[in-house]
């Protein structure tokens, strides 16, 4: 049995079906990279697994995830799961987290609600996480304000909630887009190694190939909301076979130079 | 750093009027319920600052111990409406979208009917009284507040990092009280500041309607409403509640715009 599969997963606005029919399984301990651009339906799978879609989407198909189906839940056994056994890394690194809030009490929220710990046990933790992440002097780390932090560090703080209790399944959804390219490859760097040495699955999302080549066994090629191609990434290199995918390798050798450099950066 | 005129100023005019309500506590020139026929209607004088009313009572005094009454409907109105605001505007900005529609709808026709008017009918079943007042304001302005509560939490709640909560496993609950709560709270002050104005205005037209404060508490609105008749023997006398209102509720109204332009961060940005 695979740790999540995923069977017809329909979402739809009114008419409009932004991910059409799309199927896959990721085994435990396994990495699986979605790509397409913006608009493919990409992030919204990802949020479906999550059972975060907002109420005016139709979900239909299924989703089984360590032999449950989610959709059937409701969402407050959704929660139970949620920042517990599957946890999320989004987009925009400032925006993700909430202005008003210590970031060592955002970190150590995930571990209040699932494992019950009350708000200093929490901090306590979250220091030995945000050393974890790498971040530098976590002490103090812990008692600033998003706003002070840089990109870089906010998206490691992110990363550090998401992994507090230690889930099985990491989203990623475009981590590193809003970082520039150097913090970039720390941070995937630093990804790949916390899912390696947790032994933890991993969905990670991006349009960009050069990324998911560096970060995933296979990669699922979505346009439009359908799965045009599924494949491990060095056949996908190898032998694309269908155009989209050809389109994507193009312009992925056309920025070569960076592309060698990310391989040898994050791997 | 730019000096917050607007902030300095409102504080100035509403320190001065809760200066004049807390000295109303301890001293006032004189009682301001005694009456003094020989004195009635003298201009102001050394001995009386502002002159006397129809029935030789102190303006001063009078216009000292309104300011208490005023407030004092005024602060208890918004608290009615902050708390009934708050809950009606975050409920329905988290319950699920059937249950959204009535409960806009019902803020709707509260924002409709004028408060006054609210004021008169619960004067009418209860009789007039400070307390109706307060309630007819307080529910009145509720509706306001309810209505921007719930725009400003349907903001949060499409917030990048609430949905990074709910990825952690937040509840409702907790998404409220963590994140809602405190990111709204800047807005809620500036709205209260503004709503105190509001009130003030409101408790001084029910008293000149003889729906507010009942006499003899002293009361600017119908210290105001009493004037009126000896408009064309003594103008000066409708001067002073009238000067305290506008005292009171422009200091109010600048300390809201004030707040705002200090607390909204993108203002502060445009200004340096």
């Amino acid at each position: 049995m695979s740790l999540l599969e995923v069977r017809n997963l329909v979402v739809a606005f009114g008419d409009k079906r932004v991910v059409d029919d799309v199927s896959f399984d990721v085994e435990a301990g396994s990495r699986l990279g979605i790509i397409g651009e913006s608009g493919s339906g990409k992030t919204l799978t990802t949020l479906a697994i999550m059972g975060l879609l907002p109420d005016t989407a139709t979900v239909s198909g299924s989703i089984v995830f360590e032999g449950e189906e989610l959709l059937t839940r409701s969402d407050s056994q959704m929660s139970k799961l949620r920042g517990n056994r599957m946890g999320m890394v989004f987009q925009e690194p400032l925006t993700s987290l909430n202005p008003l809030m210590r970031v060592g009490k955002q970190i150590a929220m995930p571990l209040m609600i699932h494992r019950g710990m009350a708000l200093k046990e929490g901090l306590t933790v979250a220091v030995k996480l945000c050393d974890t992440v790498g971040l530098p002097d976590p002490e103090r780390i812990v008692r600033s304000y998003p706003h002070q932090l840089s990109g870089g560090q906010r998206q490691r703080i992110g990363l550090a909630i998401a992994l507090a209790c230690d889930p099985v399944l990491l989203i990623a959804d475009e981590p590193t887009t809003a970082l520039d390219v150097t913090v970039q490859k720390e941070v995937l760097k630093l990804m790949n190694e916390l899912v390696s040495s947790r032994g933890s699955s991993l969905i990670f999302v991006s349009h960009d190939l050069p990324v998911i080549s560096a970060m995933t066994e296979s990669v699922l090629v979505m346009n439009t909301g359908k799965v045009v191609e599924q494949a491990r990434v060095g056949d996908l290199f190898a032998n694309p076979r269908h155009e989209y995918s050809k389109k994507l390798i193009a312009t992925a050798k056309h920025s070569d130079d960076l592309f060698t450099a990310f391989r040898a950066g994050a791997q | 750093m730019k000096v917050n005129r607007t902030l300095i100023m409102g504080l100035t005019l509403v320190g001065f009027t809760l200066v004049l309500a807390i000295l109303s506590f301890v001293w006032t020139p004189y009682d301001p319920l005694a009456m003094n026929p020989e004195l009635s209607l003298s201009k102001p004088s050394p001995k009386h600052l502002l002159g006397t009313d129809v029935f030789g009572r102190d303006v001063l005094s009078n216009i000292i111990v309104g300011a208490r009454s005023t407030l004092t409907v005024a602060f208890f109105a918004v608290l009615i409406s902050m708390i009934f605001g708050v809950l009606v505007g975050v409920g329905t900005a988290i319950s699920p979208k059937w249950a959204q529609t009535p409960a806009i709808f019902g803020i709707d026709i509260v924002l409709a009917l004028p408060s006054v008017l609210f004021a008169i009918v619960l004067a009418a079943v209860y009789g007039p009284s400070t307390m109706t007042a307060t309630i007819a304001i307080g529910v009145a302005l509720s509706a306001a507040v309810g209505q921007v509560t719930r725009r400003e939490t349907n903001a949060v709640l499409q917030a990048d990092y609430v949905m990074a909560a709910t990825s952690s496993g937040a509840g409702k609950g907790r998404i409220v009280r963590r994140h809602v709560l405190p990111n709204i709270r800047a807005s809620l002050f500036v709205q209260a500041s503004g709503a105190i104005a509001v009130a003030i205005l409101a408790e001084s037209t029910l008293s000149y309607l003889g729906l507010g404060t009942l006499p003899p508490t002293p009361s600017w609105g119908r210290m105001l409403a009493e004037s009126q008749q000896f408009l064309i023997v003594d103008p000066i006398l409708a001067l002073w509640p009238g000067l305290v209102i506008v005292i009171a509720v422009l200091g109010f109204n600048l300390t809201g715009d004030g707040l705002r332009e200090a607390l909204d961060p993108t203002l502060r940005r445009s200004e340096t």
